[in-house]
């Protein structure tokens, strides 16, 4: 199976929502295969900046472009996954994801192969038959991000897929998802405010300044994001970095929320 | 200051009423046994209101007879057609308004001036319009069910999670799938909750029609047991419409049961 080798660009995206400008000459490259992490203060853009690259959302300024060859076996571009998963609670585990293939032209068989394939990527495979309320959350983050890998996106948007666990299933789930984007060979672009999540998983990590959202810092971490592990000196070093980025922007963007 | 020096007393008693299902045949086998011992005891009456057994033998030989199925067929086909026709108006009205915003705030507009009339006062305009036989009172049926299923599937549309839309659409699913797969299932517990409503109004409107034109029908029948002071008969037709209320609110509750069961 060879995976999709997409490159996505962003150039000069702004956005704002009737007076409130959002973000502002936003450039973003997210190179094939590799993950981008966006941070930065709470309302400073990040979901809007997702929403624009998923094309859910149109920009007031700007275009985003896809640039390279898809496989063959990819059945949607640009596929997000989201905070909530957005699970159909009336239908069964292994029904949600099929939802995505139904309007493929995928013969049934190979349908029903792909669906239980990412359900044993995920671990999911003993609960296909369940609804989703009976999943505790980290099954059904799993299951939301089985539904995206089931289509081979070339490109992976994330919103904070991991904001709404515990922290321990957010370490476990983290170390499953490195391994999953890695394996998939997706070009991904993943939305956090877990400075560790950032250092975790990212290639680059984008650092916005608060609202309105500009691009304040680029970093590279050019080491593959399997086998890394967030308290490396070098990663948790890398942390440090971040936050003294963001501290002062984040504390700013609580005060300003406390006055309105 | 007071000293404590005690277990932790229970407080979450209360606010949890369950359903005994078997409490509510014993309730009303025994209300009936109350009313046959109060007739053959002499508490009361039976000029006025029959008692059990007699409607029983009244029903009974309706039932031998012929008559009543002869006028039961007459209603339970009216019901059907007027309920359905109707049902299918309203969903589709619904769901136009639902999605699209040409329609919506025309639709909701003339939703909203012509629901608050009660339909029974349209009996006789119907009547100029489609003559005293089956078609104006198939329109009064159907009109009476096809506001209240606009609104509760509307109602039901809106209330569909937009998050779940989005998902659909990031997945770059056709519309018609995400009308069918996502809108229509999610806006379906509302549907439902509609028929309940549309049913009784259904069963309401009926009666009332056949009294004001019919030969045929239960609610004819009813009339008719009343103007002969055949208190026997009328009841009887009493007790088959709240047999049929019965029946229909069974069959919605199964209906309920096998289409959310993921609730
Ligand atoms: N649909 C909308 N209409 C109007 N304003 C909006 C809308 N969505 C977001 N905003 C505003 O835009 C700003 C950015 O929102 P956004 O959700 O993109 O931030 P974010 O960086 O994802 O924040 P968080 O980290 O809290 O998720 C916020 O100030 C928010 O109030
Ligand atoms: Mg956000």
């Amino acid at each position: 199976m060879t995976a999709s080798a997409i490159r996505l660009t962003a150039r000069g995206i702004g956005h704002a929502y009737r007076d409130l400008v959002v973000l502002e000459g936003i450039d973003l490259d997210a190179a094939p295969g590799e993950v981008t992490v966006l941070v930065g203060p709470s309302g400073c853009g990040k979901s809007t900046l997702l929403g624009i690259l998923g094309g859910l959302l149109a920009p007031t300024q700007g275009e985003v472009r896809l640039d390279g060859e898809l496989a063959p076996d990819c059945l949607n571009s640009v596929t997000t996954v989201f905070q909530d998963a957005s699970l159909l609670p009336w239908r069964s585990v292994a029904k949600n994801v099929s939802l995505v293939l139904e309007d493929s032209p995928l013969p049934r068989a190979e349908r029903a192969a792909r669906v239980a394939e990412v359900l044993a990527q995920t671990g999911l495979a003993d609960f296909a038959g369940a609804w989703p309320r009976q999943l505790s959350g980290g099954m059904r983050q799993r299951l939301g991000i089985a539904r995206a890998l089931a289509v081979r996106p070339a490109v992976l948007l994330m919103d904070e897929p991991l904001s709404a666990l515990d922290a321990q299933s957010r370490a476990l789930l983290l170390d499953d998802f490195a391994a999953l984007i890695a394996g998939a060979g997706v070009t991904c672009v993943y939305v956090t405010h877990h400075l560790a999540e950032a250092v975790r998983l990212g290639h680059t990590i984008v650092v916005l300044s608060r609202r309105p959202g500009r691009i304040r810092a680029v970093l590279r971490i050019d080491r593959p994001i399997e086998g890394r592990h967030a308290e490396e000196p070098a990663l948790v070093a890398m942390q440090a970095r971040l936050w003294a980025l963001i501290r002062d922007d984040a504390a700013r963007a609580e005060r300003e929320i406390a006055d309105v | 200051m007071s000293r404590l020096d005690g277990p932790v007393a229970f407080r979450a008693r209360g606010f949890a009423a369950r359903d005994i299902p078997a409490a509510s045949v014993a309730t009303l086998v025994g209300l009936v046994l109350l009313w046959q011992a109060a007739a053959s005891l002499g508490w009361m009456s039976t000029t006025f209101l029959s008692d059990p057994a007699a409607i029983g033998r009244g029903l009974w030989q309706l039932a031998r007879s012929g008559e009543l199925w002869a006028n039961l067929s007459v209603s339970l086909q009216r019901l059907a057609i007027g309920w359905t026709v109707g049902t299918m108006a309203g969903l589709a009205v619904g769901l136009a308004i639902g999605l699209f915003t040409v329609a919506r705030s025309p639709g909701m507009a003339v939703v909203a001036a012509l629901f608050p009339i009660p339909k029974i006062a349209l009996v006789p305009l119907f009547i100029i319009w489609f003559g005293i036989g089956e078609g104006s009172k198939l329109v009064t049926l159907g009109f009476g069910v096809f506001f209240p299923t606009i609104i509760n599937t509307v109602a039901g549309i809106d209330g569909v999670p937009r998050a779940l839309i989005r998902m659909g659409q990031a997945f770059n699913l056709p519309w018609r799938s995400i009308v069918l797969k996502i809108v229509l299932p999610g806006a379906l517990p509302s549907i439902l909750a509609g028929f309940r409503i549309t049913t009784s109004t259904a069963i309401i409107l009926l009666v009332a029609a056949e009294m004001i034109g019919a030969e045929k029908g239960i609610g004819a029948f009813v009339l008719q047991a009343g103007n002969l002071y055949d208190i026997d008969n009328l009841l009887a037709g009493l007790v088959v419409l709240s047999l049929l209320g019965l029946a229909v609110s069974w069959g919605l509750g199964r209906l309920e049961r096998a289409l959310l069961a993921w609730r």
